[in-house]
């Protein structure tokens, strides 16, 4: 099969696989929140509330379509579409195995390497804010536009941190190519532990960019009605929620990818290469994948909420120095070895 | 990917650049004649210094001379910074004069 | 192939552009222009810039605009300021700008032109190359760089500060 076929097949697989990850963390969500707190969480639909998403979803198809009087309908709607594009598009550029060899030729489970991926993952990351900002104007509503536009100063204020923690780790790796990155952390040489101060500025930057607890003052209940997504409904609401879900999976792969080793483990490196191989390669991403979400759960019903100020304190006067120390240690550290 | 030569610069000579780049700023340059609406002239402004950016990269790929690129690293910056500056002065005066028209301007005192 | 992406991806670069100068509402004028950087950042991949297009996304999509959208929405200034739209103007400046871009293109073609094209290395659009450059030969205006965004900075502190009221 030619590699255009090939790539078609495996762009459709990591598309289903994104948004079937996605609609099983809001069913996982509710049974980690459950069994945090004591409770059972969903049970009702179908065996251990297996097909709780799906009712979600048939439940938001069937709402009422509603565009508020003064909007701008055009930017009403795309809204929610342009934060699901951000979120799906950074999935391109992660190895989600090594290769997979058929008939002798072998083709790499990454959507394309790109000589600046790391780049192109940032860059994704800064126009994520968009999808933010134009639902928040298009719904023509103070609450909407207040919460919107918080979202938007923390996203943008909690990047530069995101960027300053990346940049000690290409001075380690000296190439922005993410396969790069990654075959550089075979056996037991993860990044984690080369960078353990990067990893946790860029754990705090990816919880405050997903806009997941304790950093999720834009769209808490209690505070603004709903924020940026108060007046949307159906399934353009569903749209925002998921796109969430799916901004979460795709920051865990990331973190897996960046510090976590990707898809290597010590063991399964050092076989030869086979379907078997690819095969465990592929279960030990997922697997850290899986592991980064459930921490983002866990912290999310752990941590209290954090207020503006705060926020934005942590985000331009702890965060910000501390990356940069990060920066001249590694120096540092690279100069004297 | 490093030393063959990539496709465009055979097929499309750098004339045709040229002409994208002028035809950017010219437009560019219109917007800022005709409309009086400060946001937009500014970034009628920034049209503009995009599309000299285009002539600069593409410049810059088809001689094979990174000047050009470095060149538009440092115009980038400079955009950034005057557009950061540009608004806080457009911001302090609508507070003032309250409309975004530019012929409310036009006089010098406030 | 190529060439047919060239001249699509430069119409509608051209389209955009003019939709932006075009366009009643301030908000559809931003996007339009995100949508205008999108498309130049295209035609740097097709040079092989790759630093730079993504450079150009980051800095002036993920930022530059973003700072553009906060103060129309904060201000509200999404109205359209000139109620009535006079044509005699446009046609005033598309015959002035039409003239000028003649004026370019026809100095320009009467340029001395290197042709064929000097055969030397089409890598220096790469990240490791640029980054040798920028440190080696230009590490000068790298730092008064540097300088300008704290100026900068400074000066937008000091305008948006409040006047205290004695």
């Amino acid at each position: 099969m030619s590699i255009v076929v090939f790539k078609i097949i495996y762009i459709s697989v990591i598309f289903g696989l994104s948004l079937f990850i996605a609609m099983y963390s809001t069913y996982a969500e509710r049974k980690v929140a459950a069994f945090l707190q004591d409770r059972i969480g969903p049970n009702r639909a179908g065996p251990f509330g297996l097909l709780q998403p799906l009712a979600d979803g048939l439940k938001l198809f069937f709402k009422e379509e509603f565009i508020p009087a003064k909007s701008d309908k055009m930017l009403f709607l795309m809204g929610p579409g342009f934060f699901m594009i951000t979120a799906l598009m950074t999935s391109a550029v992660i190895p989600f195995g090594s290769e997979i060899t058929m008939d002798g030729v072998s083709y790499s489970l990454q959507g394309t390497d790109l000589n600046v991926g790391l780049l192109y993952i940032f860059g994704v990351v800064s126009l994520g804010v968009y999808g933010i900002l134009i639902g928040g104007w298009a719904s023509n509503n103070k609450f909407s536009l207040l919460g919107a536009i918080r979202a938007a100063s923390q996203n943008i204020s909690y990047e530069l941190a995101m960027g300053l923690s990346i940049i000690a780790l290409v001075m380690l790796s000296s190439s922005l190519s993410i396969k790069t990155i990654v075959d550089q952390q075979s056996g037991w040489h993860w990044n984690v532990f080369y960078q353990p101060l990067g990893f946790i500025i860029f754990l705090i930057c990816a919880f405050a960019e997903t806009n997941r607890a304790p950093f999720d003052l834009p769209e808490c209940e209690t505070e603004l009605v709903g924020g940026f997504h108060t007046e949307f409904s159906s399934m353009k609401l569903g749209f925002y929620l998921f796109a969430e879900y799916i901004n979460m999976f795709i920051s865990s792969a990331i973190l897996a990818t960046l510090y976590f080793g990707g898809y290597h483990f010590p063991f399964v490196s050092d076989m030869d290469s086979s379907w078997l191989r690819t095969l465990l390669e592929a279960v030990v991403i997922f697997g850290k994948i899986f592991f980064f979400i459930f921490l983002f759960m866990w912290i999310r019903w752990t941590l209290p909420r954090f207020r503006f100020d705060q926020l934005m304190n942590l985000g331009w006067k702890v965060l910000i120095p501390l990356a940069v120390v990060n920066i001249l240690l590694t120096g540092l550290f690279i100069l004297l070895k | 990917m490093e030393n063959q030569v990539p496709e465009i610069f055979s097929i499309i000579p750098h004339t045709h650049y040229v002409l994208l780049s002028t035809i950017l700023f010219v437009v560019g340059l219109i917007g800022v004649m005709i409309r009086k609406n400060v946001i937009i002239m500014f970034m009628c402004i920034e049209i503009m210094l995009n599309a000299v950016n285009l002539m600069l990269t593409s410049t810059s790929a088809y001689y094979s001379h990174s000047g050009g690129q470095i060149m538009v690293f440092f115009t980038m910056a400079v955009a950034a910074a005057e557009v950061s500056v540009g608004l806080a002065i457009i911001v302090m005066i609508y507070k003032n004069l309250k409309t975004t028209n530019i012929d409310a301007f036009q006089k010098l005192k406030g | 192939m190529i060439d047919i992406i060239f001249y699509v991806l430069s119409a509608l670069t051209i389209i955009s552009a003019t939709m932006v100068i075009v366009s009643k509402h301030p908000i559809r004028s931003i996007l339009f222009l995100v949508l205008t950087f999108f498309l130049i950042s295209a035609h740097y991949v097709l040079l092989n810039a790759q630093f730079l297009a993504l450079v150009n996304i980051v800095v002036y999509a993920g930022a530059i605009m973003v700072l553009f959208l906060f103060v129309v929405m904060f201000l509200n200034l999404n109205e359209e300021v000139e109620k009535v739209r006079h044509y005699f103007p446009w046609f005033a400046a598309v015959i002035s700008g039409g003239s000028l871009m003649l004026i370019i293109t026809s100095a320009l073609d009467k340029s001395v032109l290197l042709s064929p094209y000097p055969v030397k290395d089409y890598s220096i659009g790469l990240v490791e190359n640029l980054g040798s450059v920028l440190y080696r030969e230009y590490l000068l205006p790298m730092e008064l760089s540097a300088v300008l965004f704290f100026i900068a900075m400074a000066g937008v502190m000091l305008l948006s500060r409040k006047e205290k009221v004695d």
